[in-house]
């Protein structure tokens, strides 16, 4: 009986199939890069605001990484799977480690999480900045509605459930907004401005928005909060500035005493709200 | 035990500087003293292994040319059958009920806790069921 | 001098000889109560945590069928809130966890080390009868008057509170929370012990299985996460109860403690969650590849780092309070790709110039690796916190975590078809499971893909209705398709099991596979062992039958492989029967 004689072992040839792999993932690349100026969304889209732009942009980014890595990644499993499917009962080359492979792929994606990581600060510090501004929204979260005053003005907007009461701020303006909740934890979210925040009770979060674009925008409660959860929604209407100062001036002055009513039947409402158009069945 | 006792021990370092770069980062407490917890928790029994690794001749499953014969003899002791299990788990149920349906399931709850313990620990020190 | 002292003995004891055969003790629902055999309970876990699944896995069709029109009618708010409070408890405490630790990793960890049994064998069953008494409180929920828990099952504070969720069905939640709670850290205590202190001779700690090794990570973890979990629902039913303010702003208290704790254990929990499925993957895609598993150090490797870091995420899972520390977070989440992917890229090079044998099992952990990397992959999204602020509460976040526990799923099928045979001494029907796979793998992209997009849409997660956008119905719908498919899957499972009851047995190694399980009898005998071979790599039963085909020798050998003659010979006549 002979000595066994082991393979060499980590040896794999270079060559023939790196370059076939090489030449797969250059094809959607350079697809990608002569497809023209546009960049696809990958789902997403750019938003009313200028922190949703940068957002999306984010996302892009992200997304090119995530195509490239993971398109790589499916090619090759596929080119496994495929090309070494068992074809007899022989035993295969028991190779067990590959030192320049293995340090090329925990490298590779420690520097590619370091350039994520350097994209995120850039936009995570344009969106958590407060820069000074002249317009400030107080939003009020409680089960299970809105209510935004105006502080300087006794201007205030609020709605329970479907009546979605709407926030109206003006366009091409920083608005500071400062959130909180009267009782349980809600989420602040607008789709078009990719961008949502706790509403705590006890805290005060503060997040500065402008947007671009006027035009009414959709938002609701993103944080389970209770029974009507589904249901609370509002709205944020972007219009030009001088439309918001006559807005403000005139709810100012009509709704002074309507909204300190409104203020006392919320405290003392045992917080059953409307109920909505449709009705399906509560408990 | 040595290698035993590096995982440990530099899981607990690595809490150690994780802890040390949050807590002085973000001043956030709560945090701070669960990984800080954390380290300690790691740093115990590694810097018992580690301790004991010194001391100790080498164990056969340590020894990478070890045959099997030289683990030879008792393993442990392995108690085979035993109510106890049972009995421990039942009284915890009732101990559990009585935190929501009232004081009154602390009767059975602690009763068969009580002799789940007295019953398991005789067991044990008779050498158990086989 | 340091004196040498004899090693610390574990346990005194009596030995058992060689009495295997005549083993005699109660039987039937006797043998079961008291059982303390780590193969039965573990077997049990497995049984009852599939059950578990079956319960989640009726609610998530029962909420598909809710959000199959924009204003479902199928249940009301307040038992929707129920619904999906339940299946994600459910599944994440009651199936995903005791079927990774408590089931597989329980029977299969002390016969890959060569063990007789787990190191505490009576606390394995009260760890069982913990987690049995932990499900039952759970669910008792749903028979009480206010119904059973429904503030998701992450529980948040102040919804949580008393004020907000009276009733008894949230105290049911955290009482069986508590039993499972302890439960599982003492399957953690049990496990590090046993491979510790229970190996084989020959077998050092790199030279033993990789799942072996997902599983003490799994357990340090357990360890290190689950007392944070226990100390918060302890102080959430305080709170309820107690008149204390941990929690409550009107007391002094901050809400946003709870998701710190919460989050401290919730993070590490699906890596807990994880590991043992991407150890039973290794495992199975090495064996159907014929080859080792490529890169066993840096596996390990990668494994600790996983651990490691997964207890610096956790607030991750806070990014849109405005309260944490967003860059500390987002580069520890990232990092966290790292290891994974390295992962993933062993698993390749495992398959690489192998031959694939595409049994039941190999499709699974395929389907799981394709799965998990779709969900790896958009976990790194919500690693960038002005990302994660637009998908948090989303559906793009359901279907990222859906798309990670499918991958589990999956993986963890593959594990009982590769293991069943190991375990019961029979096989289950190849051709039923490859239809079973089809349907799962197919039917988990069908339900999750929707939701990525109705997550980007702005559809918010834990909505029973959704009135502003109808359009929705479409993505709804394909995703309830999916959800059917996954369903009819496990039909189709538990009618394989059915079909296939002691109809195909099989001998020791059916798989030709490569670690010490597969070394002795299906199922094993009393105590695990009659003989064992020297252990001389992370592979002792390929190196005993393919002596011409050896692994390098791991764990501190030389790397000039014995003389063949000599193994052989060593083998036949130092494989002795196990004592104790």
């Amino acid at each position: 009986m002979e000595t066994p004689t082991l393979p060499p072992q980590g040896a794999i040839k270079h060559g023939g199939r790196w370059r076939r792999v090489r030449r797969f993932i250059a094809l959607p690349l350079a697809a990608l890069a002569l497809s023209g100026c546009t960049v696809p969304s990958f789902g997403a889209h750019a938003g009313a605001t200028v922190g949703s732009k940068s957002v999306y942009h984010l996302w892009q980014g992200f997304s090119i990484g995530a195509v490239v890595i993971g398109g790589f990644v499916v090619i090759l499993f596929c080119y496994a799977i495929l090309r070494f499917r068992r074809k007899g009962d022989n035993i295969p080359r028991q190779s067990q480690y590959h030192l320049p492979a293995e340090v090329l792929y925990t490298v590779i994606p420690i520097l590619v999480v370091f350039g994520l990581f350097a994209a995120t600060l850039v936009v995570e510090n344009k969106e958590v900045a407060n820069p000074k501004t002249n317009v400030t929204v107080d939003v009020n979260a409680f089960q299970w509605g809105w209510k935004f005053t105006y502080p300087g003005t006794s201007t205030s907007v609020i709605g329970q459930t479907t009546q979605a009461p709407t926030m109206v701020i003006p366009v091409d303006t920083n608005v500071h907004i400062n959130l909180t909740s009267t009782d349980v934890i809600h989420g602040f979210y607008v789709k078009e401005f990719n961008f949502s925040r706790y509403a705590l009770p006890g805290v005060l979060n503060q997040f500065t928005i402008q947007a671009v674009k006027t035009g009414t925008f959709f938002g609701q409660c993103t944080q389970l909060c209770g029974l009507y959860h589904s249901l609370m929604f509002f709205n944020v209407k972007v219009v030009t500035m001088p439309q918001y100062t006559a807005w403000l001036a005139s709810t100012s002055n009509a709704a002074a005493a309507a909204a300190a009513k409104a203020t006392t039947k919320q405290q003392t409402d045992t917080g059953v709200p409307t109920k909505p158009a449709t009705s399906h069945g509560d408990n | 035990m040595r290698v035993e006792a590096k995982i440990l021990l530099s899981l607990g370092t690595f809490f150690g500087v994780m802890c040390a770069v949050y807590w002085n980062w973000s001043l956030e407490n709560a945090g701070g003293v669960m990984m800080f917890a954390g380290m300690l928790l790691c740093f115990l029994p590694g810097s018992y292994y580690y301790w004991w690794s010194r001391r100790m001749k080498a164990r056969p499953e340590d020894d990478p040319h070890a045959t099997q014969s030289s683990g030879a003899g008792v393993v442990g002791s392995f108690p085979g059958t035993s109510i106890f299990p049972f009995t421990l788990g039942m009284g915890a149920f009732f101990v559990v009920l009585a935190l929501v349906f009232g004081i009154w399931f602390l009767v059975p709850g602690i009763g068969l806790f009580v002799w789940a313990m007295l019953g398991g620990t005789a067991e044990g020190r008779r050498g158990g069921n086989v | 001098m340091t004196d040498v002292l004899d090693p610390p003995v574990v346990l005194s004891g009596d030995g058992h000889g060689e009495h295997h055969e005549e083993h005699h003790g109660p039987t039937g629902i006797l043998k079961w109560l008291t059982t303390t055999d780590h193969k039965i309970i573990g077997l049990s876990y497995t049984v009852t945590s599939v059950i578990m699944l079956v319960i989640g896995g009726l609610f998530a069709e029962i909420i598909r069928a809710q959000l199959s029109s924009p204003n479902g009618s199928i249940v009301s708010l307040a038992q929707y809130n129920e619904l999906f409070t339940m299946h994600g408890s459910v599944m994440i405490y009651l199936f995903a966890g005791p079927f990774a630790f408590g089931g597989l990793a329980n029977i299969i960890v002390p016969i890959q080390i060569g063990a007789p049994d787990m190191a505490f064998p009576r606390l394995n069953a009260l760890s069982y009868w913990l987690y049995l008494m932990g499900a039952i409180t759970m669910l008792m929920g749903f028979f009480t008057a206010g119904g059973a828990a429904n503030f998701g099952w992450v529980a948040y504070a102040p919804l949580s509170n008393s004020i907000n969720t009276p009733g008894a069905g949230a105290d049911l939640w955290i009482g069986g929370l508590l039993l499972t709670g302890f439960s599982a850290i003492f399957t953690g205590v049990n496990l590090t012990a046993t491979i510790f202190y229970l190996r084989a001779p020959g077998m050092t700690m790199f030279r033993m299985p990789i799942f072996t090794w997902n599983m003490l990570v799994t357990a340090i973890l357990i360890l290190l996460a689950f007392p944070v979990l226990t100390a918060g629902l302890i102080m959430l039913y305080c709170d309820r109860h107690f008149g204390t303010h941990i929690f409550s702003v009107a007391g002094g208290g901050v809400p946003v403690l709870w998701q710190h704790i919460f989050w401290f254990w919730g993070h590490p929990e699906v890596y807990i969650l994880a590991l043992p499925f991407f150890g039973m993957a290794t495992e199975i895609i090495a064996v159907f590849s014929r080859k080792p598993v490529f890169g066993y150090k840096s596996m390990v490797f990668a494994t600790l780092s996983i651990g490691a870091l997964s207890l610096g995420v956790w607030a991750h899972h806070m990014f849109t309070t405005g309260v944490v520390l967003l860059p500390f977070f987002s580069i520890m989440s990232l990092l966290i790709a790292v290891p994974t992917g390295i992962k993933i890229f062993n698993w390749i090079g495992t398959m690489w110039r192998g031959e694939i044998w595409f049994s039941t099992a190999m499709l699974m952990a395929l389907g799981f690796l394709f799965t998990f990397l779709i969900g790896g992959l958009t976990g790194v999204y919500l690693a960038s916190p002005p990302l994660d602020f637009f998908t948090h509460d989303t559906y793009f976040v359901v279907a990222h975590f859906h798309s990670i526990v499918m991958a589990l799923v999956l993986a963890g099928m593959g594990g009982l078809y590769y293991w069943g045979p190991k375990i019961t001494g029979y096989m289950l029907n190849e051709r039923l499971g490859k239809i079973q796979f089809w349907f799962l793998f197919i039917g988990t992209q069908v339900f999750t893909f929707p939701q990525y997009i109705l997550g980007l849409d702005g559809m918010p997660r834990r909505v029973a209705v959704y009135l502003h956008d109808p359009q929705w119905k479409t993505l709804n719908d394909w995703s309830t398709f999916g959800a059917v498919l996954v369903g009819i899957s496990t039909i189709i499972f538990v009618v394989n099991v059915a079909a296939s009851w002691k109809k195909y047995p099989v001998g020791d190694n059916p798989w030709d596979a490569q670690t010490l399980e597969w070394f002795t009898t299906s199922p094993p005998p009393h105590h695990n062992f009659y003989r064992l071979p020297q252990i001389r790599s992370e592979r002792p039963t390929w190196d005993y039958n393919h002596p011409e085909h050896k692994s390098l020798a791991h764990g501190g050998g030389t790397d000039e492989p014995p003389p063949l003659a000599a193994t052989l010979t060593s083998a036949l006549e130092h494989g002795q029967e196990e004592d104790g």
